[in-house]
């Protein structure tokens, strides 16, 4: 896969860099908060890697800027006004009594319902371009991935390849991804940065999200929910690349001596953090309905995970209860 | 016998608690040793516990949000070193165990009893006078408030030390705070520190709404009444709607996990997200509760110190209004990533968006009552400029973070944080420092000191800057929130500019201290004999300062807007009345105290199943409140002639000082 990709890791700071960053940012903390901000390094948001991505840095952008238009005169007439209003200034006009201006009233209350007339345009052409839910229109039939959050992991399966792994996705360039996602136990935040959007997953239901990465790469993948103790530990490495690379990761989990059936998933279950990068060569079909579906043995006395295959089962397209799912 | 309570729920091995556990008992004994000394337990107890004036649960209010600042502030501090060490495979010096607990008490105390308490301490010294009346319409429910949030903050005081405390976040989303996942007390001391002040909350909540609405002094019709007290009436009547709602979100997840019941549990069909949209369902209005008293205070200091009226008071009006209405409508946006419809997303984004609105109208306000005016930099003025600079970025990130599509890869991120503590520290607890700082004398009798309020204000707003800005960085670099630590090495440099902005909060704080101190000691040279020290507009600032007991002399006779100022203008103002008459007062009473302390026993019992001690808590609660409501002797007046002494008084001061 495309270790070769894999951008060069910048040096951690040392001690001595904090210093010398600490003693310019004594002498000038403006300006040396701005070279933070611009020469520090990348913004991850900002360098999307794929179409979803991309997108939501448009809408990001534009709408900081439809709106820098009201908030930056506002912040300089705060500091013009107060500065040329100041009790000094005796040249400065003075109107004691001014207290209404139908004009003024009007533009200030214009100017905001404009903004936010335009926002709302935006806001709702956005929201339903970028719905998770919604897949990405494309050539290439969309790789499925099942997520599940554990504690304190990430369980990707292939239902297409009948493989797994812990704590590493691999896709395709180009192709776009259709993940569903639960979660075991605690709610989770799954979230790549560089390819956009986050869902929740979340026990005993089921979401879903559609993200397409355009350029090869090693992406970082978190959880962006807390969960508990071991929750900063919840990382992964989404590695992209070509359909090659892609398939030689398949294969080479293929290959992988273990596999994943009830008794391997219940162990992997348990509470750990840390997980090395596992692959499964074999996984049960229907693992992860039966994960959504595992709350219900109680209620229907009847183990759902045992018997996944039986209940015909419609794709749900919001999260729901597994209840909806079985009945 | 004890429950669950044993000796180990103390923990020993704790090096940091055991620190503050010795700190606290040293400074504790210390302070008892004092008051003990100076034999000034009979003044505490007839001048402050018992007292149902409200501008002195008003001060006690304040005092409480000063002290849970400094806990608040601490863990931020704790936050802040840990996420600046703990990089690259090194762990810190704070174990998830505890930096989780950390972080969950610093936004359950600095919302619910920094924010909460000095929001609601200033109306209480506010808003009466403002309005002409001799206290609020239910005095000893005023005391019972404010001794219920202060039961509230020493529960959570008490977890630090007995036991531990949530590590669920500030909101406690289940099925993390179920009994599954948080088997321990953490979550219990949570849910009734949170019952037991957000009962106080409420009560004060009904209170002012009664007080606003039926004990405003002849004449003061609705659009004449200042801006600070159209802000309390709003934030008080989101209160009344929304904290019942918290209190049964928290009874269901009570239920969840004393009880057995399956409200939000994954298990025998719950559902989380139910809890996510109620505990939404008060959380957003909350935000709103909080900031409207600031914007009210924001609005008296702008037009005193402009020497203007406020700009567009009629739009102030309907701004406030409709912000509260608003406010009902815009919880979803919390969790646009739960697997909403886009339409429904969409809706709340829509909502969101459109609350910039009228806060956007009452910046525009402002900054025309600037206009043509004479600004004087008092400190409160400096926290207002501040205010509106740092709001309107604020501001700005918060609309962003309304676009469901921005919010995708925003939410939960540490943009999501700075955001909220811009609007949080930059409104609010600008608002109330500012406001602490405007109406000081008028509780004292002198004004506070400027030099060290200058230190403070310029501390706080760069330490701001500092500590936040690069959160909003982080932000866009992927980082989430509630990290103990991480790998990505390009985070770390933000993090160690974010501790040392944090760092120069903590010396505003000091100097907030200092400021006070210095105060105190320099009382006489700095006492305010005219009640009036900042040629001030509204009704408070025609009376004395310190403000007598019964506020007024007379029931004021309220012709305009601005009364005082218009007095001022037309030669009417601090007018001698040709005799006085005698005053109806409510007496003091321990009720609410010892309700309060019996409703702390009843939680602490709750919290560790020391049934016994929950029934006697319990009883005492009924008892006392009963024996209150049979006591008949609750008010009393006020001699004519004694009134006639201390106005006397008042006026011979003034005669000097002019």
């Amino acid at each position: 896969m495309p270790n070769s990709k894999h951008s060069p890791a910048l040096p951690a700071p040392t001690l001595s860099t904090c210093f010398i960053g600490v003693a310019r940012l004594l002498r000038n903390p403006v300006g040396a908060l701005s070279l933070l901000a611009l020469a520090g390094c990348k913004l991850e948001l900002f360098a999307p890697q794929g179409d979803i991505g991309v997108q939501e840095k448009t809408l990001i952008l534009l709408a900081l800027g439809v709106m820098l238009l009201v908030v930056i005169p506002v912040i300089l007439l705060t500091f013009y006004f107060a500065w040329r209003y100041r009790e000094g200034n005796t040249k400065a006009v003075y109107a004691p009594t001014w207290a209404h201006s139908s004009k003024i009233e009007i533009i200030v209350w214009g100017i905001p319902c404009i903004i936010v007339i335009c926002l709302a345009i935006l806001i709702w052409k956005s929201t339903h371009t970028l719905d998770p839910y919604q897949p990405i229109r494309s050539p290439a039939p969309p790789l499925q991935v099942e997520v599940v959050a554990l504690n304190w992991k990430w369980l990707f399966i292939y239902p297409q390849y009948s493989v797994a792994s812990v704590n590493q996705l691999a896709i395709p360039v180009d192709r776009p991804v259709a993940f569903k996602l639960t979660s075991a136990s605690i709610m989770n935040a799954f979230f790549i940065p560089q390819l956009g959007s986050m869902v929740y997953a979340m026990g005993g239901m089921q979401t879903q999200l559609h993200l397409i990465a355009n350029a090869p790469g090693i992406y970082h993948g978190l959880s962006a929910a807390y969960s508990g103790a071991g929750f900063s530990d919840m990382q992964f490495d989404t590695l992209a690349g070509n359909q090659e690379q892609f398939d030689a990761w398949i294969a080479r989990a293929k290959k992988s001596p273990q596999i994943l059936d009830q008794a391997s998933y219940q162990e992997l279950q348990k509470d750990s953090i840390k997980d090395p990068v596992r692959l499964y060569a074999k996984v049960d079909a229907g693992l992860f309905l039966g994960i959504v579906n595992q709350y219900m043995k109680d209620a229907h006395q009847q183990v759902a995970m045992q018997m996944p295959v039986a209940a015909p089962v419609p794709v749900p397209q919001r999260p729901r209860l597994s209840a909806q799912i079985t009945e | 016998m004890f429950g669950k309570l044993t000796l180990d729920a103390i923990p020993y091995h704790e090096p940091i608690i055991m620190g503050t556990l010795a700190v606290v008992l040293l400074l504790g004994a210390a302070l008892l040793g004092a008051i003990s000394y100076y034999r000034k337990w009979e003044y505490l107890w007839t001048e402050w516990i018992t007292s149902v004036d409200h501008k002195k649960v008003g001060v006690m209010y304040i005092l409480l949000a000063l002290v849970m600042l400094l806990r608040g502030f601490a863990d931020a501090i704790m936050m802040r070193v840990q996420q600046a060490v703990a990089f690259n495979g090194a762990v810190g010096f704070l174990p998830p165990h505890h930096y989780d607990q950390i972080f969950t008490a610093h936004g359950v105390i600095m919302i619910f009893f920094v924010a909460t308490p000095l929001v609601i301490g200033l109306m209480n010294v506010v808003v009466p006078l403002q309005i002409g009346a001799r206290d609020v319409a239910y005095p000893f429910v005023n005391s019972l408030g404010f001794w219920l949030s202060a039961a509230g903050a020493a529960l959570v005081m008490c977890s630090m030390f007995i036991g531990d405390f949530a590590a669920t976040g500030w909101v406690a989303y289940p099925p993390l705070s179920e009994l599954g996942y948080s088997p321990t007390v953490g979550v219990d001391y949570y849910i009734w520190a949170l019952q037991i002040s957000g009962l106080g909350t409420t009560l004060s909540g009904i209170n002012f709404i009664v007080t606003i609405w039926r004990m405003r002094a002849p004449g003061l019709n609705w659009m004449k009444m200042p801006v600070f007290t159209w802000t309390a009436l709003i934030t008080n009547i989101l209160i009344v709607a929304v904290f019942p709602v918290l209190t049964a979100t928290l009874v269901l997840l009570t239920m969840d996990r004393y009880l057995d019941m399956h409200f939000f549990t994954n298990e025998l069909g719950g559902n989380a997200m139910m809890y996510i949209n109620l505990i939404w369902v008060w959380g957003h209005p909350e935000v709103y509760i909080l900031i409207l008293p600031a914007f009210g205070a924001f609005s008296e200091i702008i037009a005193t110190f402009s020497r203007k009226p406020l700009f567009g008071y009629t739009s102030m009006v309907y701004a406030t209004s409709s912000i509260g209405v608003l406010s009902f409508f815009v919880w979803l946006h919390h969790f646009f990533t739960m697997g909403s419809g886009a339409n429904v997303n969409a809706f709340f984004g829509i909502m969101t968006s459109i609350i910039s609105i009228p806060t956007g109208v009452k910046l525009f306000n402002w900054l025309f009552t600037m206009y043509r005016g004479r600004i004087r930099f008092h400190s409160s003025t400096l926290w207002t400029i501040g205010f509106m600079v740092t709001f309107a970025v604020g501001g700005m990130t918060g609309v962003l973070l309304a676009l469901p599509g921005a919010d995708f890869v925003l939410h939960n991120s540490l943009f999501l944080v700075a955001h909220f503590h811009n609007v949080i520290i930059g409104g609010v607890v600008f608002g109330c420092l500012a406001g602490i700082s405007f109406w000081f004398p008028k509780v004292f009798g002198f004004t506070l000191n400027e030099f060290w309020g200058k230190v403070s204000f310029w501390c706080w707003q760069i330490g701001f800057l500092l500590a936040f800005m690069p959160l909003y960085v982080l932000g866009f670099k992927g980082m989430t929130r509630r990290m103990n630590h991480y790998d990505v090495p390009e985070w770390h440099p933000y993090l160690v500019v974010a501790l040392i902005g944090a760092l120069i909060i903590g010396a505003g704080i000091l100097a907030l201290l200092i400021q006070l101190y210095v105060s105190v000691r320099d009382r006489e040279l700095n006492r305010d004999l005219s009640g009036d020290p900042w040629n001030a507009r509204s009704l408070e600032w025609s009376t004395a300062s310190p403000a007598p007991f019964y506020n007024f002399a007379h029931t004021p006779q309220i012709t305009s807007l601005e009364q005082h100022w218009d007095d001022k203008q037309s030669g009417r103002a601090w007018q001698r009345p040709q005799h006085y008459e005698r005053i109806h007062m409510p007496r003091n009473t321990p009720a609410g105290f010892l309700v309060a302390m019996f409703g702390l026993l009843l939680s602490f019992a709750l919290v560790w199943h020391i049934w016994l001690a929950a029934a006697v808590g319990l009883i005492g609660v009924l008892i006392t409140f009963i024996a209150r409501s049979y006591n008949r002797n609750v008010d009393y007046y006020v001699p004519a002639a004694e009134v006639e002494k201390i106005e006397n008084a008042r006026y011979a001061a003034m005669r000097k000082a002019i």
